[in-house]
């Protein structure tokens, strides 16, 4: 983070490159709400990675002042765990879609989540592939029609605030592209956690779901006496999709990756010299 | 000259491979050069397992090809190996387990029904006939065992015990090496094993002698290193600078992340074991991006898997090493036997143009300075690096040198100056190609690692056309560049200017080199040329070397010639194959044999004969 003291302005954050999305799409909110929390937390540019997928949410690394990786379909995690094994010191913000998160890289989600490195992960969540124009997502309901579901879909979409705090994830949230003051709180909140944070954000496609609609009527913001250190509450708040809460589910405090790493290191060094040519001595 | 293949044969899971690493390390320790091979089942219990270990008072270039001494605990141990006995050869048999065939035959039968518990199978069938000459040993080794020591498993050190006593290894170093072994669970243990090591030694004096084969001490008084190509190749790799690995379990290459789990940490690296192997390449080019050296291990399946993700590597330009430990494909194939079969996958597998460098490892010692040369080569190129082994390669073991790791000077990428940091393009068209790579971390080094076709600041540039043939012919330019390093990473064995050249690579270096020298001596005119880097492949070398002979055989463990395929492409010129496809290496026999085929084909005048072999 920077020296304390000048005001850091969220515009500061904003790179050359002009975004590629629609006019109106949700993914304007988030970006906007991450220029906020990272000026609020005085994140210094160049100790940031924004580690991203393939979708249209792929692009927020090219948009934020700082390092970034623009990976393959589906494999923001595994990158972003590289990255902060590699210098702990750095903060790490993964962003994906639900297709990148959900779908292709589904596999790798509980693993970061059970891992519980200091990253933190924002899917973009708009219940399509707007990148591919339109087709049905993990996160699409029953009997949503679009190109590959000409006849409407049949799958159960997922959850996946149950799904993540099923995992073991350690801190767990949801937000919306149209509430940015309160979404830039949640992120803020994520950034600060000392794990793996997940925040899932209805972000809509305006182009090919637009439910800027049907979504704002349904929003409820996750209840004030909620207990946020229960997952077993979190959980059954997950399972309440009459509403879709805004807000934090659950908060864990759980060693993270990194320390364990430092752990393994230290037990390892405890017990030998760390000298290339005391391991050569295990072979004669 | 001491000279001999000693080979153990038995159920797996029941110590057969520890057997014979326990008889490596002694017969290392004694003074002998050493070349060991494997094989072993895919089950974790039961199948056939075998360890073969070649000792000789000089260099070891292959596992050998007869067996002087088998150690055969079971039937079918027997029934596999007893064929491979050399004429005067020496048989070891557990004769409460099993009486080999022409024991029983000798004693009428009596014998075969009287021996072995019942149910077990005691010869018949299509049992090769013995070589007159092979001397056979039966020891009670199942019931000295139980009856003597006490514990059913020190028959494997009682059967040690017999072979050392009967070939004269020293009996001081077996000791040793079993108080070293189990000296860490105490002292009963220790004793039980060396009265299970005396017993076998003093059952020596029970059998009528009648082989002559005997070991002594060896020549070698220096000290060595005795490990296999995976141990060397990890090793390397710490010493190249590779502080972080990410990994998934896959046979043959799990037992380098193994390794690396425990000894990395020593010095302040780490493994991490992921969810599959894409993400093991995943997290690989994310340190890498970070700054930190970084490898993965795998085998086909697995490499399979990494495909995407080597072409994002090639296009973001991150430094990797990737390991492929080949094993028989294709799908989940054998996945504890041998091939070369990855060639292809390694040059060629991925969408797009996308250029990487492919070498293949040679021998155990080659396994140490390849990889910090892998290391070097992607770090200085910032491109993957794919590292062929196999499991012929990276489970044997062999005596070698202490490894001397200024031999390599190691290289580190290029980082941008602080004047190259005022306006910092990541991807600059240099005169090299190669742009000074930032790292996180430093001012003014912002940038995106894309894999979206990008312009030079690393902006996406998906629409610009002229773009991607300039960004395609900079990653090209690299890999080009590594050309004459191929060159003088050639190998010449035998003539230099043949009558016939031998091509082969990785793994079969050793077996090539031995079977180039016999037919030399045979007065045959015949050099082998073997590359340590195959893509791209040292065309100057490999023009000088193919010039002026009549026939070169491209000699590869895999069906189609995967490699005879790709020299085909550079040059017009008839390659003659050398296949093999069962799962197993060459033999130096195997192609000694192909050299004398050729060879009278090449004098009869009729090469297009041999061409067509």
């Amino acid at each position: 983070m920077s020296e304390a003291g000048t005001e850091i302005l969220p515009q500061s954050y904003k790179t050359d490159e002009h975004p590629i999305w629609c006019p109106g799409c949700g993914d304007f909110g988030v970006l906007a709400s991450l220029y906020n929390s990272l000026a609020g937390l005085r994140i210094d540019p160049k100790n940031l990675v924004v580690v991203s997928g393939i979708g249209c949410s792929g692009r927020t690394p090219g948009f934020v002042k700082s390092y970034g990786f623009h990976s393959v379909h589906g494999r923001v995690l595994p990158v972003a765990l590289g990255v902060k094994l590699a210098n702990p010191s750095l903060t790490v913000i993964g962003v994906g879609g639900d297709g990148d998160g959900f779908a292709i890289g589904g596999g790798h989600l509980p693993h970061a989540a059970r891992r519980n490195p200091d990253i933190t992960y924002i899917v973009m969540d708009n219940a399509t592939y707007g990148l591919t124009k339109g087709q049905y997502s993990p996160t699409s309901p029953v009997g949503f029609q679009a190109g590959s579901t000409p006849y409407g879909n049949i799958e159960q979409p997922l959850n996946p605030l149950a799904m993540v705090i099923a995992y073991g994830a350690t801190f767990v949230g949801q937000g919306y592209s149209g509430k940015p003051k309160e979404l830039t709180d949640l992120i803020t909140q994520a950034m600060e956690h000392k794990g793996f944070s997940f925040v899932d954000v209805i972000s809509p496609c305006i182009t090919f779901y637009n439910t800027y609609k049907v979504i704002p009527p349904r929003l409820a913001e996750v209840p004030k006496d909620h207990d946020t250190a229960s997952r077993a509450k979190a959980f059954e708040l997950a399972l309440q999709t009459d509403h879709l809460r805004l807000g934090l589910y659950y908060r864990e405090s759980r060693p993270t990756f990194e320390q364990g790493v430092a752990e393994v290191i230290k037990k390892a060094q405890a017990s030998s010299p760390p000298k290339l040519e005391s391991i050569f001595a295990e072979f004669s | 000259m001491v000279d001999y293949v000693f080979r153990v044969g038995g159920e797996g899971g029941e110590g057969v491979i520890s057997t014979g690493e326990m008889l490596t390390l002694d017969l290392a320790r004694s003074g002998f050069e050493i070349y060991t091979f494997r094989t072993y089942p895919a089950e974790i219990k039961g199948g056939h397992a075998n360890y073969q270990i070649r000792a000789s008072g000089q260099l070891l270039l292959s596992q050998g090809d007869a067996v002087d001494v088998l150690l055969a605990f079971n039937q079918e141990a027997y029934d596999k190996h007893a064929k491979d006995i050399r004429p005067g050869g020496v048989l070891v048999y557990d004769s409460d387990s099993y009486i080999p065939p022409p024991v029983a035959a000798a004693n009428g039968g009596a014998a075969a029904q009287a021996a072995g518990p019942s149910g077990q199978r005691t010869g018949g069938g299509n049992i090769p006939a013995l070589v007159n000459s092979t001397v056979l040993y039966g020891v009670p080794l199942t019931s000295l065992a139980t009856e003597q020591v006490g514990v059913k498993l020190t028959k494997n050190i009682i059967a040690l015990g017999f072979v050392a006593e009967l070939c004269d290894i020293p009996r001081e170093t077996f000791e040793a090496l079993l108080r070293e072994k189990f000296g860490r669970k105490g002292e009963t243990v220790v004793q039980k094993n060396l009265q299970a090591l005396h017993i076998g030694m003093d059952y020596v004096k029970q059998v009528a002698r009648k082989d002559s084969i005997k070991l002594g001490a060896g020549p070698r008084k220096t000290k060595e290193l005795i490990l296999s190509g995976n141990e060397a190749l990890a090793l390397g790799a710490i010493a190249a600078g590779c502080r972080f690995y990410a990994g998934y379990p896959i046979t043959p290459a799990t037992d380098i992340m193994e390794f690396l789990a425990k000894e990395l940490p020593k010095i302040g690296g780490f493994v991490v074991q992921t969810e599959d192997e894409i993400a093991a390449l995943g997290a690989v080019l994310g340190a890498s991006f970070t700054g930190k050296k970084a490898m993965t291990a795998t085998s086909g399946p697995g490499f399979s898997l990494m495909t995407e993700m080597m072409g994002l590597a090639v296009a973001a330009e991150i430094p990797a090493v990737v390991v492929d430990v080949q094993r028989v494909g294709p799908s989940t194939g054998m996945p504890t036997k041998t091939e070369q079969g990855d060639f292809y996958l390694a040059c060629y597998g991925g969408h797009g143009n996308c250029p990487r460098v492919v070498m293949a490892l040679t021998s155990v010692e080659d396994c140490f300075y390849g990889i910090m040369r892998a290391f070097n080569l992607a770090e200085q190129f910032q491109m993957p690096v794919v590292v062929l082994s196999d499991q012929y390669l990276g489970h044997r073991k062999a005596t070698v040198p202490v490894f001397e790791i200024a031999k390599v000077p190691v290289v580190n990428r290029r980082t941008p100056t602080a004047q190259e940091l005022v306006g910092y393009k990541r991807y600059r068209f240099t005169p090299d190609s190669i742009s000074p790579m930032a790292m996180p971390g430093m001012e003014g080094g912002g940038y995106i690692a894309e894999g979206l076709e990008h312009d030079e600041g690393g902006y996406p540039a998906a629409s610009n056309h002229e773009m991607h043939l300039r960004s395609t012919k900079k990653r090209y330019a690299k890999w080009a560049a590594v050309e004459p390093v191929a060159n003088e990473l050639v190998r010449i064995y035998g003539e230099p200017h043949p009558e016939i050249g031998i091509i082969g690579w990785g793994s079969s270096e050793g077996v090539i080199r031995e079977a180039v020298q016999l037919a030399q001596a045979k007065g045959y005119s015949v050099g082998a040329l073997h590359p340590k880097i195959l893509y791209p492949a040292p065309l100057a070398k490999l023009k000088e070397f193919i010039d002026g002979t009549k026939a070169v055989i491209v000699a590869e463990v895999n069906y189609t010639g995967q490699f005879a395929t790709a020299l085909r492409k550079r040059f017009a010129y008839d390659f003659i194959q050398l296949n093999k496809c069962v799962g197993l290496p060459f033999t130096p026999k195997e192609i000694v044999d192909k050299i004398e085929e050729v060879a009278a084909h090449v004098r009869s005048g009729h090469r297009d004969l041999a061409a067509k072999l």
